[in-house]
């Protein structure tokens, strides 16, 4: 693994400094993938800004599908599915789920945001602006050779998690479990004497 | 395509998820909220992979991994909003000011927070 | 016989631990501990001087690690000064603790008073014993500790108390210049071995050894309560009287003395400590004995008569007179032990200390009467008395400096200081020993009696008995000078020898090693004797009821408060001391604490800021994580 990590870093070392054509000629897939991408924050700005509650949940559904396709130009198909499978089939219907059981009222509502919104605005945009700056100044040159690749199907995918990463798999699995068995019993509630649950 | 692009992307999401978590009053939204933070990370995470061409595919074993956190967290997180909604008759994070150091909220507010957790005892 | 020497320190120090730990404990050990191994320091002490004889120096050391430029040596150095006068601490010591263990029998700290003394007497063994003056330094310091706590034994009452911490202060008050000067000798001769330091003076003196001289007169005077630093001793008589005759009468005061014999040679060359030194005496030797003739209470009496005493022997000291001196110390240490432990019944038997209140004690306790009869004879120097002998060997040897002189011996002058003053205090302590005679011991009870508390204990008495000895025959060693001169050798501690005294070898000439009586300072001395004891016997035989002290008219309040000395040294010393320390508390507490409690507010008031933004609102803490972690970021980020 170690002499794996190294093997990154060098191949890293050798595409940093070949830049790719330039940013006013865009290909297809760079296209493509700034319109979804535009979607996606715009979806997602929605989730974060709806006084709907409800639509709050839908919105983050286009999110996360537009994030999906995002991992499929990518050429991470195999991330992509998941993505789907996980978010939008389990993750969403979760918190579709909670909304309901703690009574979130349907349709509009005032009191979503907190009183401390401007706050929050100036903590949301200097971190954005920050990390911006630094993510534009480091990879401004960096480009990303999609080519004939299948280093994202599920066929590779499989290979490293199983050959590679099976014993963060495994624990993984444990923490999955662990994490079932305590949202149960916080569920439940406290027992009573009776041994009824609540 | 450039790199820059879905970086830019995750972090604009990230910067979105985070206005989401320190806005928002209700739990589930706030749970939402790290939801959208989690993927700008995975955008990253994915990104950097392809870039790399890590013969170990390390971004994209981390991503399933934190796909799966994020399904176990957003499991635990909603059976604790459940319980505190059982509890206190609300999901209203700023609300639950029990931490507060006492003498810290003005009086009013105060006064305005016990008489929202009162009804309680209906809820339950 | 160094080895004998140190056990016999040693062995008090030990029974003092164990008595300071355990005592509490095990009061029926207290008793034997406290006088057991005193008597084996005893046994040891007398087996040192017997054995020593007259052998010159006999000094081991060890030197126990490094300690820089000058070297400390545990070093014990025998020679005949030390042999005799560690017999004589021994000695007192053992006495005076098998008189408390009566006098003290019923008292509840008897065990902490006991291991006190022995320690005391392990630390006068060790100044006594030392050949190093910073280990000397250490009992010295340890003694002024014991006197301390002992003075206070009674500390439920304010006023020993107070007159346990002006002791102190005002010993310690001459123990600072006594380092000082310690540390110049040591500096000066390369060395702190006493040896050392005496081998090491040129003929003709240094500057080092006067300055060294000069200041640690402070300690000497501070020590043996000599003017300027001689109030602390009446009032320490607060103290128990087994340690008033222990510590404030025979040992521990005459370590001043004996420090000054110990280190002879240094003080004869230093001609301007030895002038002062007699000016000092002679101050002290007057002055203290016209207030003893004021006191009423009879430990005061006594008191101021040691002071007076005392200043006979830095008196011989100055005079050339060392072994004079010590012969004296040895007198008096016997005769003062005595007087006190006599006092002790007296006072016992009369339920008082006021000599007002006594009177016609003569016919309660007649073996009492005896004795104290021959301390004060001794003490006055009534001629076949040990006390004749060595006031008059004191006496002798000024004679000779004043009038003979020659080359090495002290200036002149001092000679004459310490006669004229020596033959006035002899007439004024005959005065006072009479006055304290007549007025205790006969007439009627100006009071009547308390009810008896049962005979006086045996252990009380006896000790009085076995002084009564010394006190009457000790006189006799300074006859011939093969006898006390040659034992304690020549004044840097070497053997004496008559061959070498007649061919002016010695260090001194040799009339300074001839103690016996000389017939003009003699017979000045005793019609002085005559004259003050036959002027108070007559003022009493006109009227026995009322106090001779009378005469002293007006002059009679000042003198028994020593010359409102105390009152001076309050306005010049202690008032201006109380208004810095007052201005100090102030500038503490408004200054000093104004910063600390500004500092500890202004961190309350911003604890009070952060503490409001502790409002519970866990969003409200996220968002000021993060921000500092942005400003953070971009302080990083600009900075690089």
């Amino acid at each position: 693994m170690t002499a794996g990590l190294a093997a990154a870093t060098v191949a890293a070392a050798d595409l940093s400094g070949r830049g790719g054509p330039g940013f006013l000629s865009p290909t297809g897939a760079e296209v493509a993938f700034v319109l979804i991408g535009l979607v996606v924050l715009g979806s997602a700005l929605l989730v974060v800004t709806t006084s709907q509650i409800v639509h709050a949940a839908l919105w983050l559904v286009v999110t996360l599908g537009g994030l999906a396709a995002e991992y499929l130009l990518l050429t991470a198909e195999f991330i992509a599915w998941v993505q789907v499978l996980i978010y939008i089939g389990a993750v969403v219907v979760l918190l579709l789920f909670g909304l309901m059981l703690t009574r979130a009222p349907i349709g509009r509502s005032t009191e979503l945001d907190s009183l401390k919104r401007w706050p929050a605005v100036l903590v949301a945009v200097g971190a954005t602006a920050t990390l911006l700056t630094v993510v534009v100044d480091a990879f401004h040159s960096a480009y990303l050779d999609l080519g004939k690749t299948d280093d994202g199907s599920a066929r590779v995918t499989g290979e490293s998690l199983f050959r590679v990463w099976v014993l963060p798999f495994e624990v993984l699995s444990v923490l999955l479990l662990a994490a079932l068995i305590g949202a149960i019993v916080l569920s439940r509630g406290r027992a009573d004497a009776d041994g009824k649950g609540r | 395509m450039h790199l820059v692009y879905p970086l830019v992307l995750a972090v604009l999401l990230f910067g979105i998820g985070l206005y989401g978590v320190l806005a928002r009053r209700n739990a589930v939204l706030v749970l939402m909220s790290v939801e959208l933070m989690l993927n700008a990370v995975n955008v990253n995470l994915v990104a950097f992979d392809m870039w790399l061409r890590d013969t170990l595919h390390a971004g994209q074993a981390l991503t399933l991994f934190v796909i799966t956190i994020a399904a176990a967290e957003i499991g635990l997180g909603l059976a604790i909003v459940l319980m505190i909604f059982r509890n206190r008759a609300t999901s209203d994070v700023s609300a639950l000011r029990d931490l507060a150091e006492p003498g810290a909220v003005p009086r009013a507010r105060r006064r305005l927070r016990t008489a929202r957790t009162r009804p309680g005892s209906e809820a339950a | 016989m160094t080895t004998a020497a140190a056990l016999a320190t040693g062995l008090p120090f030990l029974a003092a631990v164990l008595g300071l730990a355990f005592g509490r404990r095990f009061p029926a050990a207290a008793r034997a501990l406290a006088t057991l191994p005193l008597a084996a320091s005893v046994l040891l002490t007398w087996a040192v001087a017997v054995r020593h004889d007259s052998g010159g120096v006999t000094e081991h050391g060890t030197e126990l690690t490094p300690t820089g430029a000058l070297d400390i040596t545990l070093s014990m150095r025998v020679d005949g000064l030390s042999a005799i006068v560690a017999a004589l601490v021994a000695t007192v010591a053992l006495l005076v603790q098998v008189y408390s263990a009566a006098y003290m029998r019923k008292d509840p700290r008897y065990s902490s008073y006991a291991a006190l003394i022995s320690l005391f007497s392990a630390a006068m063994l060790l100044v006594v014993y030392t050949g190093d003056l910073i280990v000397l330094l250490v009992g010295w310091e340890v003694m002024g500790v014991c006197s301390y706590f002992l003075i206070g034994h009674y500390w439920e009452t304010e006023v020993a108390r107070a007159a346990a911490v002006k002791a102190f202060l005002v010993t310690k008050l001459g123990d600072v210049p006594f380092l000082i000067g310690v540390l110049v000798l040591g500096v000066g001769a390369g060395s702190f071995r006493i040896g050392a330091i005496v081998d090491g003076v040129p003929p003709g003196g240094a500057g080092w050894a006067t300055a060294g001289t000069l200041l640690m007169l402070g300690g000497v005077a501070g020590k043996s309560a000599q003017v300027p630093l001689q109030t602390w001793l009446p009032d320490a008589m607060t103290g128990p009287t087994p340690v008033s005759a222990l510590i404030h009468a025979a040992t521990m005061v005459a370590a001043g003395a004996y420090v000054v014999a110990r280190l002879y040679p240094v003080f004869l060359a230093s001609d301007a400590t030895l002038v002062v030194l007699a000016v000092m005496a002679a101050l002290t030797m007057v002055s203290s004995a016209l207030f003893a003739f004021a006191q009423d209470d009879l430990k005061r009496v006594l008191a101021w008569s040691t002071v007076s005493q005392l200043a006979y022997m830095t008196g011989g000291l100055a005079a050339g007179g060392r072994d004079a001196a010590v012969f004296h110390l040895l007198t008096h240490g016997a005769f003062k032990a005595l007087l006190f432990l006599a006092a002790g019944v007296v006072i016992h038997l009369a339920g008082t200390g006021r000599i007002s209140d006594m009177g016609g004690l003569r016919r309660r306790e007649p073996l009492v009467f005896w004795t104290m009869t021959a301390g004060l004879g001794a003490l006055v120097g009534v001629p076949p008395l040990s006390g004749f002998f060595s006031k008059e060997a004191v006496l002798g040897a000024a004679e000779h400096t004043a009038i003979d002189g020659g080359a090495g011996a002290p200036p002149a002058v001092t000679g004459w200081l310490v006669i004229v003053a020596g033959v006035l205090t002899a007439g004024l302590t005959a005065a006072y020993a009479t006055r304290l005679w007549l007025r205790v011991f006969f007439g009627e009870a100006r009071k009547p009696a308390p009810e008896p508390h049962g005979p006086t204990p045996v252990l009380m008495l006896w000790p009085l008995a076995v002084l009564t000895v010394p006190t009457v025959l000790l006189g006799v060693i300074g006859l011939n000078e093969s006898w006390l001169p040659a034992w304690l050798g020549d004044a840097d501690g070497r053997a004496y020898g008559s061959a070498d005294a007649a061919n002016g070898l010695l260090l001194q000439a040799p009339a300074y090693y001839d103690l016996a009586p000389r017939l003009g300072t003699s017979l000045a001395a005793v019609a002085l004797l005559a004259l003050g004891a036959g002027a108070v016997y007559a003022l009493w035989r006109r009227d026995p009821a009322a106090d001779p002290a009378r005469v002293l008219g007006r002059l009679r309040g000042p003198a028994e408060r020593g010359f409102d000395v105390d009152r001076l040294y309050d306005a010049v010393v202690v008032r201006p001391v109380w208004l810095a320390a007052r201005a100090t508390r102030f500038v503490d507490r408004v200054v000093i604490d104004g910063y600390v409690h500004a500092a500890a507010q202004g961190t309350w008031l911003a604890g009070g800021g952060v503490r409001r933004s502790q409002n519970g609102n866990v969003q409200v803490y996220l968002a000021g994580v993060l921000a500092g972690f942005v400003v953070l970021a971009v302080t990083v980020a600009v900075r690089a």
